[in-house]
This record gives C-alpha cells, sequence and structure tokens, in this order.
C-alpha cells in the first residue's frame, strides 16, 4: 500500500509548484469530465479559462469577482492559520451587509458625509458580531466551531430573508421584497484608471480588497499578533508554553474573519446592488475557503489565488451562454481544484513510496503496514 | 389528522437517521467527514436516475448506496492515503458532489419516477396514532435495522470493538497490530453508503423528482444529529425525529394560521441544532464520548 | 526568486499562447444594430426549461416566437441565470453578442434589467412580471390571478371538507392577488370554505412542496392549490387521493387523477407582438407614470393564460368553471368587484367599485375566506 514518510527538506519552489500543478491538474481532469458529459472539451476549457479575459472590460468583471473572495480569503487565511475552522463565512457576509444597510438606510442626512466610514464600521461589526457566536462557544463550552459558524450561515440568510421582505421593505416597491435604494452618499461608484479609463464594472472597493490583503500579510507576517497566530496553528502547546492564550488566538482570528467577511458584504451591495433583497451573497463565503487554499494560507498570494477561482466563476457564466453548459459546472471545478490543492500539499511534504507486499487480512494481528 | 402528521414527520427523519448513523460510525473510526451533504446529493441524483433507467426502486436504491460509497472512496484516497486535512477535504467533497450532483442531474429535471412501495403492516397498522409506524416504506425499516445493526456491531462484536479503539487511541491500535488506515477507510465507505442511502430516500420516497441540491442542508444537520446524540446509535433516532418533527411543525403552524413569522420558524432546526451542540459539549469532549481522535491524521509509524 | 519570476513568466506565456491558438467555436459579435441578417433575440431563464413549470413555458413560447418568424429571426437563451448582479453580466454578454431584443423572464431581473438597458439605448429589454421601466425597457406580465378565480369556483363546489390547502412561493403582489382572485372564486359558489396558506419560500423546490402538500392534507384539505412551479403537490395529491390545479403547464401526467385542470402560460402571442412592433418601427413602452399603463397585462381574454380542459369533476361543476372562464374572457364577470371584505372584517371595495390594476399592485391584505395573516 502507499506510505507516507515526511521529507527532511521542502524548498520553496516545491511548494510553489503545489498551487500552479493543482490548477493545471483541475483544468485536465475538467476537461475530460467535460468530453465525458459529451462536450466539447477545447471550446469548453477555452469558455471557461480564456474567454472571460478575452476584453478588457471582462477584465474588469474579473477583479470585481475576486474582490469579496480576496477580502474574505484574507480573513480566512488568519482562521485556519490558527487551525480554527470559520465555515460561516457566508453568514457574516450577509450580517455585514445588514449592518452597512442600516446605516445606509438609517443614518441622517447631514451625516451622510461620513457615510462610507460609518457603513464599513457598521458592516464589521455586525460581521464580527456573528462570527463572535462560534467564538465564544469554542472559548467557553469547547462547542465545535464548524457546525456552529454553519448552523449560523442559515439562521443569517433568514434574518435577511425576514428583514427584506419585513420591517426594512420599501413601501414603495408594491410588496416586493427590496429595500428602498442606498442613497447615492452610501454607494461605491466605478473605478476609472488612469489612461484606460473604466474597466467594465471595476469598482473602487478592489482598492480596500488590496489594501486588505496587503495589510493581513503584514500582519500575520511581521507582528507579535500574527506569529502567535501562526503558533497557535503550528505549535498549540508550544504556544501555551509561551504564554499566548489559546482563547484569546480564538476570540481574535473569528472577530478578524468576521468582520472582513462583513467588510466583504457591505461592499458587494454597495458597489454592485445599492439595496438589499433576500439573496446578496452567492457562495462567496464558501468560495472564499477555496481561494485561502489555493493562496496557501498566505494573505498576499490571496489575490492571485482570487483571481483564479474568480476566473472559473465568470468562465462557469460564460461556457453556459455559448455552450449551454449548466452553471454547477463551476462548483465540480472548484470541488476538484480543493482536493488538487490538498494532495499537492502532502506530495511535497512528504515522501510517497508504495509497499506491494501483502498483509494478512483487514483486521488481523501481525505486522500491518497501513 | 395526527397520525398523517406524525407520518410525515417519521418519513422527514428518515433520512437524517441514515446520513447520521453511517456518520457515527465514521467518526467513532476518528475520522471526520464534513462531505455528508455532497454524498447525499451524489446518492439522490444516482438513485433517481438509476430508478429512471431501470424502471426498478430497489436497483435505484443500491444505485444511490453505491454512488454514496464511491463517493466516500475518493474522501478515505485522500485522508487516509495522502493524509490530508480532513476538514478541508471533507468541504472539498461538499463542494465537488454538489456541482457534479447537479451536472449529472440537469437532464433529470421535470421528471419523475416511481419510488419505493409503502408496506402495510397487518394489523398493527391499525392502531390508532401510532399505527403510522407500519405504514412506512422499505428503506424507512431497513433504516431502523441499520441502526440496531450499528449499535449492535459498534457496542458487541469485537469489530466494533476494534472500531472504537481506533477512534479512541489510534496508537495503540497500531501498537497492537490493527490496521489503523484499513479500518477507517471500512468506515468511511459505511458512512458513504448510508449517506448514499440517505440522500436516494428523498427521491424514492419523499418526493418523486430530482432537483439540484435538493438535500437542503440536511447533511449539515445530519452533522449535528451525530453530536447531538453522543455519538450513541439510538440517540440519533430520537434527534432526527425531533428536527424532522421541528420543520414539519414550521409548515404546520402556517397551515394553522399562526401569525410567527414563516422566517423564524424556519430557523427553529438550525437554532436548536447550534443550542443541542452547546448543550452536549459542556464539560469538555472527552466525558461527552467523543472519540479521541476525532479529526486527528494518523500515520502509520514504521 | 529567479524561479519564481520564470514561473509566473511561464504560465503567462502559455496562457498567451493557448488565447491565441484557440479559435471558439462562435464568434463573438459586436453590437452595432446590423440590419443584414436576421433580428437577433435573447432570452434570460430562472431555471432551465425541464422544470415543466414557469422556464417551460417560456421556452414554449420562445419557440412559438422562432416558428412565427422563421429566418426573418434569430432566438438565443440562457438558463440558471441567478437573480441579482451576476444576471447584469449575462443581459450584457447577450447584448455584445448581437441581441437587438432581449427578454428576462423573472421578477428578480428587474434592476440589473435596468442598469443594462441604460448602458446600451438602442436594445430593446422587455421584463416580465416587474414594475420598472425606462425608455428602452418594457414590462410584460399575465393576469394569472383570473386562472385562480375559475380554480376558487371549483374548489368551492368540490370541497367537502371545506378546507382547501394553498401552497405559495413568496408573498408577493403576484401571489397574492392570486390567493385572492381563489377567495373570490372561492366565495362566489361557498361561503363556508377557507383557504390555509402554507409559504414554500421558493418557486421550485420539489421536497418543500411535497411535505407542505402532506401537512395541509394531514390538516384536512380535500383540495389543494400551488403558486410554485414543481408538479410535487399534485403528486402528493395523487398519492392521498385528493385533488389539486396545476401551475404554469399542464401536470396532467404527472397526477392523472389528481388534476383538475392546470393554469398554463401562454407567452407566445406577447413575444410575437413584441417583436413584430420592433420590426414595424412602432415598439414603445407605453405612456404614463403608473408603470401598469404601458405594461402589457393581458390574461383569459387574449389567450396569455389557457386553462387545461377541466377533468375528474362533475359535468356541472365543469359547466360552472367554463362559464366563470368565458365571462371573465369576454369582460362580463369582474373577479375583484365590490363589496369586498378582507379576512379581518374591514371592507377594501365599495359596493360597485371595480378593483384596478393600481388596486391590484396595491393589495396588502387577504380576502374573506383565506385564514391567517399576511407575513409581514
Amino acid at each position: 500500500m502507499m506510505r507516507l514518510t515526511p521529507r527532511p527538506y521542502v524548498s520553496p519552489h516545491q511548494l510553489l509548484l503545489v498551487p500552479v500543478l493543482s490548477v493545471l491538474l483541475s483544468i485536465i481532469l475538467g476537461g475530460l469530465i467535460f468530453a465525458a458529459l459529451g462536450y466539447n472539451a477545447l471550446d469548453a476549457l477555452y469558455q471557461f479559462f480564456v474567454a472571460p479575459l478575452s476584453r478588457p472590460d471582462q477584465i474588469g468583471n474579473l477583479f470585481v469577482k475576486a474582490c469579496p473572495l480576496i477580502i474574505i480569503g484574507t480573513g480566512l487565511v488568519f482562521c485556519y492559520r490558527a487551525n480554527i475552522w470559520n465555515i460561516g463565512a457566508e453568514g457574516q457576509l450577509i450580517f455585514g451587509a445588514l449592518g452597512a444597510g442600516w446605516v445606509a438606510l438609517y443614518l441622517p442626512e447631514s451625516w451622510h458625509f461620513m457615510m462610507l466610514p460609518l457603513m464599513i464600521l457598521g458592516g464589521m461589526i455586525a460581521g464580527a458580531s456573528l462570527a463572535a457566536v462560534p467564538a465564544f462557544l469554542k472559548t467557553r463550552f469547547q462547542t465545535n466551531e464548524i457546525l456552529v459558524s454553519l448552523m449560523l450561515t442559515y439562521v443569517a440568510g433568514l434574518v435577511i430573508d425576514w428583514l427584506v421582505r419585513g420591517p426594512w421593505r420599501d413601501p414603495m416597491s408594491f410588496g416586493f421584497p427590496l429595500t428602498p435604494y442606498y442613497p447615492d452618499a452610501a454607494l461605491i461608484g466605478k473605478l476609472s484608471l488612469p489612461v484606460i479609463g473604466k474597466l467594465g464594472q471595476l469598482h473602487w472597493g478592489i482598492l480596500i480588497a488590496l489594501c486588505v490583503s496587503g495589510l493581513g500579510w503584514f500582519i500575520l507576517s511581521r507582528t507579535l499578533a500574527g506569529f502567535k497566530v501562526r503558533v497557535a496553528g503550528d505549535a498549540p502547546r508550544a504556544a501555551r508554553f509561551a504564554g499566548f492564550s489559546p482563547n484569546i488566538v480564538t476570540f481574535s482570528v473569528l472577530l478578524v474573519s468576521g468582520a472582513l467577511a462583513g467588510l466583504a458584504g457591505m461592499v458587494e451591495v454597495s458597489a454592485n446592488m445599492g439595496q438589499l433583497q433576500p439573496q446578496i451573497s452567492f457562495g462567496y463565503g464558501f468560495t472564499a475557503i477555496i481561494v485561502a487554499f489555493l493562496a496557501r494560507l498566505n494573505p498576499a498570494a490571496v489575490i492571485l489565488a482570487a483571481l483564479i477561482v474568480a476566473l472559473s466563476e465568470l468562465g462557469g457564466d460564460s461556457a453556459q451562454i455559448a455552450m449551454g453548459i449548466p452553471k454547477v459546472v463551476t462548483g465540480v471545478f472548484k470541488g476538484i481544484l480543493l482536493f488538487m490543492l490538498l494532495a499537492g500539499e502532502t506530495i511535497t511534504r512528504y515522501e510517497l513510496s508504495f509497499d506491494l507486499r501483502m498483509t494478512g487480512g483487514k483486521m488481523s494481528r501481525g505486522d500491518a503496514d497501513v | 389528522m395526527y397520525d398523517e402528521l406524525l407520518l410525515t414527520v417519521l418519513l422527514t427523519s428518515v433520512p437524517l437517521i441514515l446520513a447520521a448513523t453511517g456518520e457515527l460510525v465514521v467518526e467513532r473510526s476518528g475520522v471526520l467527514n464534513l462531505g455528508v451533504e455532497g454524498m447525499m446529493l451524489m446518492g439522490a441524483v444516482a438513485g433517481f436516475g438509476v430508478t429512471s433507467l431501470s424502471g426498478s426502486p430497489y436497483i435505484g436504491m443500491l444505485g444511490g448506496a453505491t454512488a454514496g460509497a464511491l463517493t466516500a472512496a475518493l474522501f478515505g484516497f485522500f485522508v487516509l492515503g495522502l493524509a490530508t486535512n480532513q476538514v478541508a477535504t471533507g468541504l472539498a467533497l461538499t463542494i465537488f458532489g454538489t456541482g457534479l450532483s447537479g451536472l449529472i442531474g440537469a437532464p433529470l429535471v421535470g421528471q419523475a419516477i416511481d419510488g419505493l412501495p409503502v408496506f402495510i403492516v397487518p394489523l398493527l397498522s391499525d392502531i390508532p396514532v401510532l399505527g403510522v409506524l407500519f405504514r412506512l416504506d422499505l428503506l424507512a425499516y431497513l433504516s431502523i435495522g441499520l441502526v440496531a445493526g450499528t449499535s449492535f456491531v459498534l457496542f458487541r462484536t469485537r469489530a466494533g470493538l476494534i472500531i472504537r479503539a481506533v477512534g479512541d487511541n489510534a496508537t495503540s491500535a497500531h501498537a497492537l497490530g490493527y490496521s489503523v488506515l484499513k479500518v477507517r477507510f471500512y468506515t468511511v465507505m459505511f458512512g458513504g453508503m448510508m449517506a448514499g442511502l440517505s440522500g436516494a430516500y428523498l427521491p424514492l420516497v419523499l418526493t418523486p423528482h430530482w432537483a439540484e441540491g435538493m438535500t437542503a442542508g440536511r447533511g449539515w444537520i445530519a452533522l449535528a444529529l451525530v453530536v447531538f446524540a453522543s455519538w450513541q446509535p439510538w440517540r440519533v433516532v430520537g434527534g432526527a425525529v425531533l428536527f424532522g418533527g421541528v420543520t414539519i411543525m414550521q409548515l404546520a403552524g402556517q397551515a394553522r394560521g399562526w401569525s410567527v413569522s414563516p422566517q423564524f420558524l424556519s430557523m427553529l432546526p438550525y437554532l436548536a441544532t447550534i443550542i443541542v451542540l452547546v448543550a452536549m459539549s459542556r464539560g469538555g469532549r472527552a466525558e461527552r464520548g467523543a472519540p479521541a481522535q476525532l479529526g486527528r491524521i494518523f500515520l502509520p509509524p514504521r | 526568486m529567479q524561479k519564481i519570476i520564470g514561473f509566473i513568466a511561464l504560465i503567462g506565456i502559455a496562457i498567451g499562447i493557448a488565447w491565441w491558438s484557440m479559435k471558439p467555436q462562435d464568434e463573438v459579435q459586436q453590437a452595432d444594430g446590423a440590419s443584414s441578417g436576421p433580428l437577433k433575440v435573447g432570452f434570460v431563464y430562472l431555471t432551465n426549461p425541464g422544470d415543466h413549470g414557469w422556464t417551460y413555458a417560456h421556452e414554449v413560447g420562445r419557440q412559438d416566437l422562432q416558428a412565427h418568424f422563421g429566418d426573418k429571426i434569430e432566438t438565443n437563451f440562457v438558463e440558471n441565470v441567478a437573480e441579482g448582479p451576476d444576471a447584469a453580466r449575462v443581459i450584457r454578454e447577450l447584448v455584445e453578442q448581437g441581441n437587438e431584443v432581449i427578454f428576462t423572464t423573472s421578477f428578480g431581473y428587474m434592476d440589473p434589467t435596468l442598469k443594462v438597458s441604460k448602458e446600451f439605448p438602442n436594445v430593446k429589454f422587455h421584463h416580465i412580471t416587474g414594475y420598472k421601466r425606462s425608455e428602452n425597457m418594457a414590462t410584460g406580465n399575465i393576469r394569472f390571478y383570473e386562472g385562480r378565480y375559475v380554480q376558487g369556483v371549483v374548489a368551492g363546489l368540490m370541497t367537502k371538507t371545506n378546507k382547501i390547502g394553498y401552497l405559495g412561493a413568496f408573498p408577493i403582489p403576484e401571489v397574492i392577488q392570486g390567493i385572492n382572485a381563489f377567495a373570490s372564486g372561492l366565495r362566489s359558489v361557498n361561503k363556508e370554505a377557507s383557504i390555509s396558506v402554507v409559504w414554500v419560500n421558493s418557486w421550485y423546490d420539489p421536497v418543500k412542496e411535497s411535505d407542505a402538500a402532506k401537512v395541509l392534507i394531514a390538516e384536512g384539505a380535500d383540495l389543494l392549490a400551488q403558486h410554485t412551479d414543481s408538479p410535487a403537490m399534485l403528486q402528493t395529491a395523487e398519492k392521498a387521493g385528493v385533488k389539486g390545479f396545476g401551475q404554469s403547464s399542464d401536470m396532467h401526467e404527472f397526477a392523472p387523477n389528481a388534476q383538475l385542470f392546470s393554469s398554463v402560460n401562454n407567452w407566445g402571442p406577447y413575444y410575437i407582438q413584441q417583436v413584430q412592433h420592433v420590426m414595424d418601427g412602432s415598439w414603445t413602452t407605453g405612456e404614463g407614470p403608473d408603470h401598469w399603463a404601458g405594461n402589457t397585462w393581458n390574461g383569459l381574454g387574449d389567450d396569455y393564460l389557457v386553462l387545461t380542459e377541466f377533468k375528474n369533476m362533475p359535468a356541472d361543476i365543469a359547466a360552472k368553471a367554463t362559464a366563470a372562464r368565458d365571462g371573465i374572457a369576454s369582460g362580463s364577470l369582474n373577479i375583484f368587484e365590490g363589496p369586498m371584505m378582507d379576512n379581518k372584517g374591514n371592507e377594501v371595495l365599495a359596493t360597485g367599485a371595480v378593483l384596478d390594476d393600481g388596486g391590484l399592485w396595491a393589495m396588502n391584505y387577504y380576502l374573506d375566506g383565506v385564514l391567517g395573516d399576511l407575513p409581514n
């Protein structure tokens, strides 16, 4: 059977190879699946990965799609580095949008010049407060944060549904579940680049995303707080020995990732929708998990990882329009990509060897290798 | 009226019983498989498709179980063969299974199949209210049998002892000569088969259609159920009926004109899960019966 | 460090080469308002046509449109488009591919359609079931509630338990109009019966629709109606031996004994009429500030809504149903005519008054006959 032995030395080039190879392998496997389902594999792959880049405005759209993934992904990197498995980023995004939405809809006119900063604050606080629930339950009762954060995602979805159909519904909307349109001060406008001008739907929220990623990298790799986070994940015993409180780390990383997911929610609504409706997120919280892994839990690499994943999302649309391939195929790609990343991680850290000796029986005593 | 409501509650709880029991065994051996939702959906699409092709819901059942087991084998390969992170791999499985099932099922939307028939036990089914227990379909009866079987195997046979040993202290089990990874692989396959059956139950009994994502989060609730049941098979049944009850109550409340908001009622199963999780985990995991090795990677030392 | 740069450069070159060398099957065309070649018409669908319901009806309409104009037009569609900002991208893509007439077939596409319509003033947009217009965006709708009145009449005459079960998707005006029209028809023949509404919170969720149907039957309903899209409710009814009404398409094959009749949406005439206007140069989005002034909102009278054959009911009830349908189609029967009471006892329409379109959109009450409160 297969045996894994740790490699004595892992070179950085090998580590870089992992995401690259994973992406390539996913493309190949995806192509095979297309072929198996009767589609022209090459055309499908073109639609998926090249067509979305074939026009400048499409490139702008790529960044638009990547924007929330970068913000949430950076937050998740913090969590996963500390071995805290926050799966509820989707719900925290929704709460953030609600927090920002509350500010947008109820802030008095005279305060409008402060609208956006207050919305950012509101979104981050709301997102963090939802993440505080699994944080509290984990530190106090050792409750598994995976299930709690996930259940809260469903709860958040129902809360926004209730708010948009009830108390926050636009009285002018004939009973349709829409809030009033945000005032202009609450919207994030399109970005005008020097020389190139406007690129598709690109808005300046992307600048926020880039800052978040850069800051995240700096904090994680160059500050004591970041060090604590990394040690908590890599060597929890050493962390305790050094006096780093695990509870504080747990709380901090969850609050940070909740706040960032909330920020992403605020940006998404202000930049792309301008009002709240029952469904404002389309799986960004879950997709960001893949982005975090693709970035190998490095906040700076999150940008590139998000672009790649966003490309496959746009590609799904394009393949659908051009070839009628159902949109769910992006889920297949994302799943394969994550599998390949995880396998690649193992292969770089361990040597794979095969042992063809036959061992006797499935649960017998004796010399069992695997 | 009440016996029909009870019947609906029981039918809703069967998929939860099947999936949770399977995952319970997996977790007892020390593996955390978060991919239940993906496996259930693969089971659902396979159950629907195979029934549609073969005309027999029984073959469809087998198809669902097989699809679940195969999907679990994929998980097992990564987590046991390549020692990947169990949480991330489980998530990958969910995303992959959801996408692949949607892809396979796309041409099946809008079709209908003939599902599993109801078996009525002659005298017993006429008992008022409780009589509905004897008006269920094959898979529902099978699910109870599987719970009984799982309980028996886990606690009264040597194989069960080995499974639990591997879940509580893998290093010692390995030192005693038991193949930890092989045991885990078998439990993972079992869990996958159960999840596949659970998913297949939806189109075979509840509604003879396929819809993308039709499990609607039941896989995650099954995961919570395992904790709720403190990893004991019979408690899974109680928990599943409770959750099924909450889901149905939400609909019944509306039908009766209760003026609680439907969103709040829909939230109840999820809030209940959280409350249960907290209640169950107070006092630390060890006292609550969680397998000590849950989620930890085991690399056989040489 | 150099190796990392080298890697990135390699990947970049690889992508570039792939981009250059691969040729797609369809060339991406520019929207230049070309008058040569067939008129391209694009459709955006919420689900896929195989759903046998809402989208299926639109697809049938599109095929009718294509058949009617033959070579003069070329129709395209995109399915499974999520409502929200992603939809805007899809709509833009359709325009970039040369479509000059666009139909977006679900309420949730309203704002995306509006946004894109402002970016492409030469393209003619149609939004189905919405209420916002612009200079080049029109709205179209079907008076679904007319079919509900007939359903109410049949239900009122057939029920023995006097309990009717009603599956609603979301509490939006269109669904509430339907419930109230059903109640109006019910009350016109039966003063005792009542309607229980269960909200499924989805247009297409067979499992939940089935559960809701089972619960309603358990609570005593012997007739079911749905404003959701899957045949699950009718199949549950069939198994339980109760009867019901289908929605959007004929669901008879799924429930041969249970389906009394189905309200089928017939979009062909609307599509054909609109495309004809575009070709003649007489396309408008209507006058007046009220959105329903420009709205094309037709029903049984113009065959936008078609009721399938009345089955599984006694002949005299079928005759009454036919009379009701004909009355509505000819305009002699007003569904919402005063005096009308809501289910709390307040009068919402005075004697002799007839509810106009504005009133229909403003319905925030249940009529007498419906149990419970509107979720708010």
